[in-house]
């Protein structure tokens, strides 16, 4: 044990406790109920994904990633794919990647609200825990009409996807965009005014911009704090660049602002995603090199080469030229990337993943030194962690 | 903002540094320190006006168990004002002793951790290097070469001595990697 000075004493919070998010184990030093050091302990979770990369072909690793942030699947999909492709020097076909951006946008929704519901259970809205879980389980329709699973979708493919939408998902798709501003509404009538929301949110874990840039944030835990940072307008990726959107700032960088930020990016996503559906047009859904992404089923049948094609890619999969990449995509939680070094087999040398939620724990001291303990609950809420993609 | 030529940011980098090693991958600018000069030069990136590397995106190791340094720490910098990023390498032997940048970027902290605790690199001026994702009382660096995939221990719970106890890990048969004709 640690040594007690003064009146100083500490408390093990988790790793199984409701508030903690997963499988985070925080030691806190109080003095009488004021937080004066917080050590996170993580890798309860650890499953040594890269290590297992190392071992897989490029298209036995895409599973690996639905299951490292568990709540925004497609997103995290999305930056191996980007990754791969950028080591192979190929491009998704305008279709496959409109589904792509569309399915990450739906990805986002899925995270928000589910950041909603579970910040909103912890700090004692219980409704919108029910609220938000009703239009998840929508989303997850459509992540099932696609991929046939509803959570760990393995969709994404290096150079598109793995299938069209099948018949009726683009008019379902556009159904929820039409009545889920009004569900946002919903929401905010529920808490952005609320007084108890605003008395335990307001001025708690505030972060100021050089402090955020300087502990590493990305994504809206950077943008809470007032920097305009955002990959989709800054390295667009796929179409992102035809599309208009907005990125929501802050001002004042504390739980209230990050609350903010989710809350208007859910707004701009359901933006992003009616424009993908009306600018979307008939097409291939992947890079039809058949020698690194899969042949149509219907060639199967009746194409001896298109067997062999097949064949191979799933046994052997495809070699990737000497070098090294890194790509990242703005997934729900910061900036996701993916560091490849290729040696020129099949399977990658080395595959880095560089979580998003990784830093922002990391700065979970900083953001509870000097509160209450009952701050703490409101801090790890806000930061949005899911373990699986800190402890890989 | 619309992202710069790597050939602005190798004559910027070449303003600043005169005499830098600079290598273009596929997609970023790739700059070689040495393990002395490290410190120094990451300051100078982070607030030098012309680079502004305020942030340190990612922090993590590279094994390559033939070479004569078998190590290479690689660095991912950002600067959110100049919408760049800089690939920071540097090629270190076994057992050497890197200096820390937290003292730079704060978050450099726990990717040193990870890097200690997955390669066995050392820090030197880290404020606490204790392990971080694997147990606390492992004594393995998972991620170089020739720690095996199924690693080396496995653990059970034994009824009698009512504890966890670790066995060496016995396969029916031997792991199966996806088909290569190139065999490194």
């Amino acid at each position: 044990m640690v040594e007690q000075q003064d009146n100083n004493y500490m408390i093990n919070f988790g790793p199984q406790h409701p508030a903690a998010h997963g499988v985070l184990r925080l030691m806190l030093e109080l003095d009488g109920e004021v937080v004066q050091r917080a050590d996170p302990h993580i890798g309860f979770l650890h499953r040594g994904t890269e290590k297992l990369l190392e071992h897989k072909t490029y298209l036995q690793g895409l599973p690996y990633f639905d299951r490292m942030d568990y709540m925004s699947m497609m997103s995290e999909e999305h930056s191996w794919v980007l990754a791969v492709e950028k080591l192979m020097g190929i491009e998704a076909p305008e279709r496959a990647q409109y589904i792509r951006v569309i399915f990450a946008e739906l990805t986002r929704l899925l995270n928000h609200l589910l950041f909603l519901a579970a910040h909103g259970l912890d700090v004692g809205a219980m409704t919108m825990f029910i609220y938000c879980f009703r239009e998840r389980e929508e989303i997850f329709d459509m992540y099932e009409a696609v991929s046939g699973a509803r959570m760990h979708a393995a969709y994404f493919r290096p150079g598109g996807v793995a299938k069209d939408l099948p018949e009726g998902v683009a008019e379902k798709i556009r159904n929820f965009t039409e009545h889920f501003p009004s569900k946002i509404d919903d929401y905010e009538t529920l808490l952005t005014e609320n007084r108890i929301w605003k008395q335990r949110l307001v001025d708690i874990g505030v972060v100021s911009a050089e402090d955020a840039l300087d502990m590493g944030f990305a994504g809206p835990m950077l943008r809470g704090s007032g920097v305009a940072w955002d990959l989709r307008k800054s390295e667009p990726y796929d179409v992102y660049d035809k599309l208009d959107f907005d990125i929501p700032v802050g001002s004042s960088g504390d739980c209230y602002d990050r609350y903010l930020v989710r809350v208007e990016e859910m707004r701009q996503s359901n933006r992003i995603i009616r424009q993908c559906l009306d600018q979307m047009k008939e097409g291939p859904i992947k890079h039809e090199n058949f020698k690194i992404s899969t042949p149509y089923r219907k060639d199967m049948h009746v194409s001896m080469e298109s067997l062999i094609h097949h064949f191979k890619l799933v046994t052997e999969g495809f070699e990737a030229p000497v070098g090294e990449v890194y790509a990242a995509s703005e997934s729900p939680k910061g900036e996701l990337g993916v560091y490849l070094v290729s040696d020129g087999s099949n399977k990658p040398y080395r595959a880095r993943v560089r979580a998003a939620g990784y830093n922002h724990l990391q700065a979970a001291d900083q953001m509870t030194r000097g509160h209450m303990i009952a701050d703490v609950t409101t801090i790890i809420g806000s930061v949005d962690i899911v373990f699986g993609e800190i402890d890989r | 903002m619309i992202r710069e030529d790597l050939e602005q940011l190798e004559a910027r980098l070449l303003k600043v540094f005169s005499e830098a090693k600079l290598e273009r991958t596929l997609d970023h600018m790739v700059m070689w320190v040495e393990p002395d000069r490290l410190v120094e030069t990451m300051t100078r990136l982070r607030d030098d006006d012309a680079l502004n590397f305020k942030q340190m995106m990612d922090l993590t190791a590279v094994h390559y168990p033939k070479r004569e340094a078998p190590l290479e720490i690689v660095y991912q910098l950002l600067s959110v004002y100049r919408n760049q990023r800089l690939r920071v390498k540097m090629a270190v032997p076994d057992g050497a002793m890197i200096p820390t940048v937290t003292g730079i970027w704060s978050c450099a902290n726990w990717y040193e951790r990870e890097t200690y605790e997955m390669f066995g690199v050392l820090f030197k001026g880290h404020p606490d290097l204790r392990r971080l994702l694997t147990e606390y009382d492992s004594e393995d660096y998972p991620l170089r070469k020739e720690f095996p995939l199924c690693g080396h221990y496995d653990v059970f719970y034994d009824e009698k001595q009512r504890r966890v106890v670790r066995k060496p890990v016995e396969l029916p048969r031997e792991s199966r990697e996806p088909y290569s004709r190139k065999r490194a």
